[in-house]
């Protein structure tokens, strides 16, 4: 993309009226047109609010229901995105065309590209976003655009025949919840590999033989999204490449940076507060402070004198990030491992060393981070034996209500908690906990990660300016200059004003605040 | 490899680059290239549903759950999957290994493996999890096809060897699977009847009759079978496309054991603790060779080089000849495919 501070007019000629011929899309060419770098903001800016909602419904609604989609309709207008076929596009309309909606889609998916390739972070939580936005566009679609959209996209998925589907007639309909008699009689179904539909497969909510699934019509979003994901992931790392050509541009970089640091969260991986927990704090904090799957992870170290590597793991770096050193960390895990069957000597030799690699002292010396919220739910669901995870995800709802009793939570709060559970909120349902163990109504923060617990946490009982302070790490790019335009640029038709680009960037900062 | 003489010996992938040089590459382009899909069955996996053995312990009755883990996963790799290259391996403990080798199998990419592992996944949840398999509607004709199997070990295993419907102790972790009404009608039931397949029968009657009245689908019946029989694979070894696991025909350090592959046409018979030690191996190489034997080597030597010769001897002397014997017919069958590929190929390119 080659920028010029004037607004260029767009002509729409045939060649472009092409290029947007459906409201959706696969991203797959990089729009090749000049913009003004304003536009490039807005859209950029536009694009990362509707991301962020997005994420955020995603958290506090199941992904298909009625207020999820309807949060999400309004804002997309809001934003001026393209989400609904216009029905009779030669309608007056006021506002943005269909056409110049689909553009800003185009361009500004392209712009975000550029901001979030750099880590595996950035590119994880854009990948996710683009896809549950891609999932609630494309359900949107009637069955006709369907079709359209998978011919454009050269996705030739094979049906099978009338005489297969009724010799498969009782597997197919005992392989989905959705698949009735008159499905398969009505409905085609497409023959898929199944590395092609891996999400089907590892629910299994879809009939496999021979190393083929047989989707209906109606299922065909979950392998496209698939589709979707991997050519997102590998365009990501192939503009990870590209990239420092484009930093090199002053005009960007400011932005390109700001968008990058700001929607990813915090990762409570440097304490202002090192050094300030001692050892003997630690059970007292275990149950004023802890989130509910710390203290399940404390309590089961201190009752067996032993965790396995899964709960090592998410306890040793919650305990980092709550400000322990690596001595203290050191002591802490083997004084208790001593109490059990392990001796010092087999401690120093088999579990010291995965302490150390922790607080990133050996092998590729990775400083690791603590664990958010959504890792400790979705990955390495605990088995057999295993004390981690998060209890509102994995435990099982009776032994759930019988900790939160002796815990002393009320039965009414129990009871509010089960609910969210059963909906699937776990943070919510932990947040619940949170606002029932400190008595107060409203915890006033979106919960996300176990030390963002505990750093609230002992926010409300020790105060904010005492005790505990974290400094926020904001995610880090080595390769980037500062983001402050050099005192040396002079205002020219090349560059941004200073006062400008301060402006935006202060305009900026506040937005990004308020999450 | 005499030379190194290794103390152990696992594989893991087939790499872009030398692993042991993987710091002199590109970031970025030192990858793995190919590895087989594997799966780990572990007895201790099954601790909270066995009673005759806990930990690194097996016995003939406990052995069963391998056979069903066996059988079940086999049937879903080759129907389900369509894979037809799968080597079952005593791990020479206490578990199976198995070793997916078709081309396939071998270029699944990370995610791939863990969508399998999850699909042949029922039994969930940790120490804090009491019910560890929730079915509900529909029942996917994957689960129909693993009961069956169960179905014909559970009387024999269960019942009889496990005793799950005798003890006071094991049949209350029964009833705690089941909801509140069924389980309050069977306690009273079982005060007067104590045989456990009448139980086992009645409470599966129990089942059938509330899946007719109730709205939702009730298979408490097929649940229990499940959680005390169905396999547990531990997903993390089968995901990682970097992990190693134990060569075939390696010896187990605690038990001398060698791991060999198991036959899956005998597979009922197979008897964990007929499996030739180290010590074993050693003492039959010890042997004087027979007369015939001596016949044999005569003719051979006449033909083949002298390590050969040694290496064909040796062997075949041991308890390790059937098991050798049952790895070269696996190869072979993989040669076979490998060859019917290429020919299928070139046949493709007009190649003749």
């Amino acid at each position: 993309m080659q920028f010029y501070s004037r607004r260029k007019k767009l002509i729409g000629n045939s060649q472009t009226e092409q290029l947007y011929g459906h409201c959706l899309q696969f991203y797959g060419q990089p729009p090749i047109e000049n913009i003004s770098l304003s536009e490039f903001e807005t859209f950029a800016v536009d694009r990362l609010k509707l991301l962020k909602t997005v994420e955020n419904l995603g958290v506090s609604y199941v992904k298909t229901s009625e207020q999820y989609t309807k949060k999400l309709d309004a804002e997309f207008s809001n934003l001026n995105f393209p989400y609904k076929i216009e029905a009779d596009d030669r309608k007056p309309q006021t506002g943005p065309s269909e056409y110049e909606k689909r553009r800003k889609d185009h361009i500004s998916h392209f712009i975000l590209r550029l901001a979030y390739c750099q880590t595996e972070d950035l590119r994880r939580w854009f990948i996710q976003q683009e896809i549950d936005l891609f999932r609630y566009r494309f359900n949107d679609l009637p069955s006709k655009n369907i079709r359209e959209f998978l011919e454009y996209n050269n996705l030739h998925y094979h049906t099978i025949s009338i005489d297969e589907k009724k010799n498969l007639m009782d597997k197919l309909i005992n392989s989905s919840f959705a698949v009735s008699g008159s499905t398969v009689d009505c409905k085609d179904f497409y023959k898929v590999p199944f590395q092609d539909a891996l999400d089907l497969v590892r629910t299994r909510k879809v009939y496999l033989k021979g190393g083929y699934v047989y989707i209906p019509h109606q299922d065909i979003v979950t392998i496209v999204l698939n589709d979707f994901r991997t050519r997102l992931s590998k365009a990501l790392a192939l503009t990870a490449r590209s990239l420092p050509a484009v930093q090199s541009d002053e005009r960007l970089q400011p932005l390109l940076n700001h968008l990058s640091h700001a929607y990813v969260g915090q990762d409570y991986s440097i304490q202002k507060s090192i050094g300030k927990i001692s050892l003997e704090q630690i059970d007292p904090l275990s149950a004023k402070s802890y989130p509910l799957c710390m203290r399940q992870l404390h309590r089961g170290l201190r009752d067996s004198h032993h965790l396995r590597h899964g709960g090592r793991m998410q306890y040793g770096l919650f305990l980092k990030g709550i400000g322990l050193t690596l001595d203290q960390a050191l002591q802490f895990w083997r004084s208790e491992f001593v109490k059990g069957k392990v001796d010092a000597d087999k401690f120093d030799k088999a579990y010291a060393y995965s302490i150390r690699h922790m607080f990133g002292k050996e092998g590729k010396r990775t400083d690791y981070t603590p664990y958010s919220c959504m890792k400790v739910i979705l990955s390495n669901p605990p088995s057999q034996g295993d004390q981690h995870g998060c209890p509102f995800r994995h435990s099982d709802p009776e032994l759930l209500k019988q900790k939160l009793q002796s815990y002393k939570v009320s039965p009414s709060g129990i009871s509010q908690i089960l609910e969210l559970v059963k909906g699937m909120h776990y943070q919510l349902a932990c947040q619940k906990y949170f606002e029932l163990t400190h008595s107060i109504e409203d915890s006033g923060f979106s919960l996300n990660h176990p030390n963002q617990y505990f750093m609230e946490s002992q926010k409300l009982l020790v105060g904010p300016g005492a005790g505990v302070k974290v400094e926020v790490k904001r995610e880090d790019n080595p390769a980037t200059k500062p983001p402050n335009p050099s005192p040396h640029q002079t205002p020219g038709p090349g560059n941004l004003p200073q006062e400008v680009a301060a402006e935006i960037t202060e305009d900026l900062d506040s937005f990004f605040q308020d999450a | 490899m005499q030379k190194m003489n290794p103390y152990k010996i696992d594989i893991g992938a087939v790499y872009s680059h030398r692993p042991n040089q993987h710091n002199t590459v590109k970031s970025g382009s030192f990858l793995a290239l190919e590895k087989e899909l594997v799966f780990d069955i572990d007895m201790t996996d099954y601790d909270d549903v066995r009673s005759c053995c806990s930990g690194a312990d097996i016995c003939p009755k406990c052995w069963t759950l391998m056979t069903i883990a066996i059988r079940i996963l086999d049937r879903a790799l080759r129907d389900d999957f369509g894979f037809r290259h799968c080597l079952w391996v005593y791990s020479g403990r206490r578990g199976v290994h198995c070793w997916v080798c078709d081309e396939a199998a071998r270029k699944l990419s990370v995610a791939a493996r863990s969508a399998v592992a999850e699909y042949l996944s029922l039994v969930k949840g940790g120490d804090e999890t009491v019910r560890k398999v929730v079915l509900s509607d529909p029942i996917h004709p994957f689960i129909t096809e693993s009961l069956t199997v169960v179905e014909r070990y559970f009387s024999q295993y269960a019942l009889l060897g496990q005793d799950i419907l005798g003890s006071k102790e094991a049949v209350d972790k029964v009833l705690a699977l089941l909801p509140e009404d069924v389980r309050k009608k069977l306690l009273q039931y079982f005060q007067t009847e104590k045989n456990p397949e009448t139980r086992w029968e009645t409470l599966k009657s129990m089942a059938q009759d509330k899946r007719t009245t109730a709205k939702k689908g009730h298979y408490f019946e097929m649940e229990i079978m499940l959680q005390y029989c169905y396999p547990r694979l531990d997903v993390n070894v089968s995901k990682g496309v970097n992990h190693l696991l134990k060569s075939p025909f390696s010896v187990h350090p605690k038990t001398g054991r060698i791991s060999v592959p198991i036959d899956l046409k005998e597979l009922d018979r197979f008897d964990p603790f007929d499996v030739p030690t180290i010590s074993l191996i050693c003492e039959e190489l010890d042997q004087p060779k027979t007369e015939e034997e001596q016949e044999d080597t005569m003719e051979i030597e006449n033909k083949k080089e002298a390590g050969e010769r040694r290496k064909m001897r040796d062997y075949k002397r041991t308890s390790l000849a059937k098991y050798v014997k049952l790895f070269d017919q696996f190869l072979e069958g993989m040669a076979h495919s490998r060859k019917g590929e290429l020919l299928k190929n070139s046949d493709l390119q007009k190649d003749f």
